[in-house]
């Protein structure tokens, strides 16, 4: 089963945001890595490269799939999740804890249009 | 098979100072190679004399699956018989030698060889011209779509960018849309896989002056013929768009339909599929294009000579050996022969479309899903009895997809044959379903580990000892 | 209906048939509208016999022309070593399809292995696909992965020294893939790094440069702060190379490529009008989720033995439809094992013997030439086995009189002609070659 945590804003394309003052650290859920299967490689973008709400920032693999990323926020990327470049498996083993790039916010007007975890966990549901 | 010599690399055969070769003797005096030529660090090639190299490659061969080896009903890719008098033509050597560069008056027999086979691939398909640079069928969706592309831009059509495809078409098709700029736009299928045609006419209406193309196979991928044809090609026609047929299922067509007479303007035939050309573990193919009369001055430079010309020879070769006698006979007996392994299989395998099929048809797994066996492990299975598997989890509208498609070269016995073991791997599957869910065990490895490949990607040999 | 090919019995036809639910042939295509049926008969030739079909080739073989080959251009006419067409007919190999089922498909898939390994030590680069179509589809792709790696730059610069045939088939790409080509000069028969640089320093999004080498001309040309060039400006530096050359000539990883590209029919593979031949890629471990086509990685089995296995294949047309990097699936797998074979033949010596010896013929046949006193060298270039020389007369006159004497003279090109030495030509070939272009 998939768990849905609290505390974060959750994207339709299944990322989630855990937002710390102005910065936000965006990752896939649990319930994505579930369907994914084993991940096997995930494509960051660079530090300093800017991102945009809905569009796409990278993409994660497993052996016979690859999910595009897409950003439930705009900003720029200040940190990326290194340890994913040679143990993409955590993503497997705790999504949440997991985080995949850290952004400083541009706009959190953005945020309003996120799901929390009861909604998103309504939204799967009904996929 | 064998599984002796399985583990060794030709790398590892090597020893240093041994040699496979003989090259003539240098009589033309010192010409030194100047050292600021030359690399720096070797090519860490393997040293091996002859009887070792041809003893490796031997033993490998041992390791293989062909269709002269057995069964290989591996849907939508046409595994037909590939005759041997056509690998005798390909290697004549009054062939061998000619230099694509050579002045077209001292290659006539090569160039009367290529005139010969557009014409005869003409007839079979009712359009005007043919272009044999595309190198593969995938190749050849390409320079069709190039084709219409440079179609739309001659007449100043700048927008006409959307191709309309069926959700159910091969992966290929979006992906060569994709390197011929154009976008993808799909119409839904019916619950019996056909193009919905209500859907259709709605994105003609919303896209019309956009629309560069329909791109279709018919029969599609169910194996389903697609019986509106001649409406869903007027309907593009009347918008300005062009019909492109995938001819990736033409097999069954030879002696039935011509795709000019269903209204399509521009086609692929992969000659590695209809006209028995080998498929040589994965290539080299032919993907010859064909248009309507007034489209062939918009043929795309995709390669720059004849194409795989070898492979053309083979395919005429197999032309002539069935003559206009045979050649019709090739679709109804591939027909034939899938419809006989559906009926014999699908009170056992779930058939989701319950009709007359052409070439190959689609079972979504296993009847009885209750022992947990799925479509990977029936297809396992299948090794162990010395069939190859047939196409799995394609097409993606069902969940376990297995699609069949036998050809006609195949007779009842084999046929019987796969039917009795795939009735018995379904037996298997509620008697013993570990054993099915472990297959393959008679074959000369066992299950891989697809996830350690990706993750550790190791793909030559330098890496391979660098992390030894 | 029986036919060589066909085993259906007039028995198991009724039998199937029944089986089937349709009284005939023809009603298995009840469904097909009246109006779209083929009803009539085939404008064809009647079936042949193999007699026949083999009296036909014969005829059409005769119609070609024997030539003795000096022209290169791309295509070389080196030595097939008997081995390999004895182990290319093994049909486990010529029958089979691309490897999806591992378990039944390690031969393919081991060869493959070996392919990846012998190219990457040839280009001198990370990572080898598992081959493309050839060098000049090889070269669009690499066109097009460098695009798809430098996200929002659209173009590549392609020196002015690439093959035109190349050329051509880049331009094709290129229009409909929304690729914008920019040529580089060349200055004295080399490109022009000074003019390269001026190029990147005032255009936006450049993704590649593209060099051939040797170049057009047959001239090694010296890339000496190319890749430090390009990278600087964040463009990904590609060499387009002639296989069979790389054993000797410094490799593009020495030139600090990021993509090697080219045609593999200089490893033995016959000319034969054009094809097939084998497109090979090779890139830095960086890019390789960016290659396009397929890859063959090692693995485990469920025994715990070593087994190869097509991966990274999110990367692929299947999986990735329109976001692929590339639409190629099937590639020249067996034209894969063709060089594979031959370079385990060759062998690192056997492959340095053989481009000293077309060296040597090629350097022999130039001085013999211009002692003619009616030749000269284009550019005063070191060049490998193939040059351009001029001529002081009727260029066509004598191309003609070459063929007229049984020699394939070179190709013309521009207003020079380029001739091409392999090791298969002998000391003598060469003379009576001279002898004609002396008259």
């Amino acid at each position: 089963m998939a768990k849905f945590e609290e505390g974060l804003l959750y994207s339709e394309s299944h990322e989630y945001i855990r937002v710390e003052g102005e910065y936000g650290y965006i990752g896939i859920s649990d319930y994505a890595q579930h369907a994914l299967g084993n991940v096997v490689y995930v494509d960051m973008p660079d530090v300093d490269d800017d991102v945009t709400a809905g569009e796409e920032f990278g993409a994660v693999e497993s052996v016979k799939a690859a999910s595009d990323l897409f950003s439930p926020v705009s900003g720029t990327v200040v940190e990326v999740n290194e340890a994913l470049e040679d143990t993409p498996e955590l993503l497997n083993e705790d999504a949440f804890a997991n985080w995949i790039i850290k952004v400083q916010l541009s706009d959190k007007a953005e945020l309003d249009n996120l799901m929390d975890a009861k909604a998103y966990q309504a939204f799967c549901e009904k996929e | 098979m064998n599984n002796r010599l399985y583990g060794n690399l030709i790398f590892e055969l090597s020893k240093e100072g041994r040699k496979g070769y003989s090259l003539p003797k240098n009589n033309f005096g010192s010409y030194e190679i100047p050292a600021s030529m030359m690399r720096n660090e070797e090519a860490a090639l393997p040293e091996c004399d002859e009887l070792t190299v041809v003893r490796h490659y031997t033993n490998l061969s041992n390791n293989n699956f062909g269709v002269d080896t057995g069964f290989y009903p591996l849907g939508s890719c046409t595994m037909k018989y590939n005759p041997k008098i056509n690998e005798e033509m390909a290697a004549l050597p009054q062939f061998q030698g000619l230099h694509p560069e050579q002045p077209a008056n001292t290659t006539k027999g090569a160039l009367a060889l290529v005139s010969l086979l557009e014409k005869s691939l003409c007839e079979l398909t009712g359009l005007a011209h043919f272009t044999f640079k595309p190198y593969a069928g995938a190749h050849g969706e390409l320079t069709g779509l190039m084709t219409i592309d440079n179609y739309h831009r001659s007449r100043g059509d700048m927008q006409r960018k959307k191709v309309i495809v069926p959700d159910s078409a091969h992966g290929t098709n979006p992906a060569s849309a994709a390197v011929c700029g154009l976008e993808i736009v799909e119409v839904k299928s019916l619950a019996d896989g056909t193009v919905d045609f209500e859907d259709l006419k709605r994105l003609v209406a919303e896209e019309g002056p956009n629309i560069a193309a329909m791109m279709m196979t018919n029969p599609n991928t169910l194996g389903l013929f697609e019986t509106r044809i001649p409406e869903i090609a007027k309907l593009i026609h009347d918008c300005g768009g062009l019909m492109y047929y995938d001819g990736a299922n033409l097999n069954p067509m030879l002696g039935a339909c011509r795709p000019g007479d269903m209204g399509f303007d521009v086609m692929h035939i992969n000659l590695h599929k209809t006209f028995s050309t080998p498929h040589g573990g994965g290539g080299p193919g032919s993907g010859p294009v064909g248009v309507r009369e007034g489209l062939q001055e918009f043929f795309p430079t995709v390669s720059p000579y004849h194409g795989n010309f070898a492979v053309m020879m083979r395919a005429y070769a197999y032309i002539l050996s069935l003559g206009k006698e045979h050649v019709k006979e090739v679709g109804p007996l591939a027909v034939l022969n899938a419809n006989y392994i559906k009926e014999s299989l699908k009170d056992v395998y779930e058939l989701p479309i319950d009709t007359v099929c052409c070439h190959e048809f689609v079972f979504d797994g296993l009847k009885d899903k209750s022992t947990g066996v799925t479509t990977m492990d029936v297809a396992k299975r299948l090794l162990d009895y010395g069939y190859h598997a047939p196409t799995i989890y394609f097409p993606l509208l069902f969940h376990e997809s297995l699609m069949v498609e036998p050809t006609e070269n195949e007779s009842k016995e084999t046929l019987d044959g796969f039917i009795a073991v795939m009735r018995k791997i379904a037996e298997e599957a509620k008697t013993d379903p570990e054993l099915v869910k472990t297959a393959p065990h008679n074959t000369p490895i066992g299950r891989v580990d697809d996830v350690l490949a990706a993750k550790q990607v190791i793909v030559n040999y330098r890496q391979l000892k660098a992390k030894a | 209906m029986t036919y060589k090919y066909f085993p259906h019995t007039e028995d198991e036809l009724q039998a199937m048939l029944e089986k089937a639910g349709v009284k005939s042939l023809d009603g298995l295509y009840a469904q097909i509208p009246e109006s779209i049926r083929f009803r009539g008969d085939y404008k064809l030739p009647s079936e042949m016999s193999e007699q026949e079909v083999r009296d036909c080739f014969a005829k059409l073989g005769s119609q070609n022309e024997q030539l003795t080959c000096f022209a290169g251009f791309g295509v070389y006419d080196h030595y097939t070593p008997s081995v390999i067409p004895s182990l290319l007919a093994r049909s486990e190999f010529l029958t089979s399809y691309t490897p999806y089922q591992a378990e039944i498909s390690q031969g393919t898939l081991h060869y493959i292995f070996e392919y990846q390994s012998m190219m990457a030590e040839l280009t001198g680069m990370d990572i080898s696909n598992a081959s493309m179509y050839d060098g000049t589809t090889a070269a669009a792709e690499a066109a097009m992965m460098a695009v798809a790696a430098g996200k929002k730059q659209g173009k590549v610069l392609v020196s002015e020294g690439i093959n035109p045939r190349t050329r051509a088939v880049l331009d094709t790409y290129a229009l409909h893939k929304g690729i914008e080509l920019v040529t580089i000069p060349m200055k004295d028969g080399a490109t022009d790094l000074s003019a390269l640089t001026s190029q990147l320093s005032s255009l936006e999004g450049v993704a590649g440069v593209m060099v051939q080498q040797p170049n057009v001309y047959g001239i090694v040309e010296d890339f000496t702060g190319f890749a430090e060039t390009c990278h600087e400006h964040k463009a990904l530096f590609i060499i387009d190379s002639v296989a069979a050359d790389l054993a000797v000539l410094k490799t593009p990883g020495e030139w600090g490529a990021d993509i090697a590209v080219g045609d593999g029919q200089s490893l033995g593979i016959p000319m034969l009008f054009g094809g097939p031949y084998v497109g090979y890629m090779c890139c830095t471990e960086k890019l390789i989720r960016k290659m396009p086509g397929r890859i063959v990685g090692m693995t485990k089995d469920n025994r715990e033995q070593r087994a190869f296995v097509l991966t990274l294949q999110a990367r692929e047309q299947h999986i990735r439809r329109q976001k692929a990097t590339s639409n190629i699936c099937s590639n020249q797998s067996l034209m894969a094992l063709f060089v594979t074979v031959y370079l385990s033949l060759m062998g690192k010596q056997g492959m340095k013997e053989a481009a000293q010896l077309s060296y040597a013929g090629a350097h022999y046949l130039c001085e013999q030439l211009l002692k003619t006193g009616k030749f000269r060298l284009a550019y005063d270039k070191p060049f490998f086995n193939e040059f351009f020389v001029k001529y002081d007369g009727d260029t066509d006159a004598l191309y003609k009189r070459f063929i007229d004497a049984g020699f394939l003279g070179g190709v013309k090109y521009e207003d020079g002609i380029l001739f091409a030495v392999t090791e298969k030509r002998t000391k003598e070939e060469i003379d009576n070659l001279v002898k004609i272009a002396a008259l």
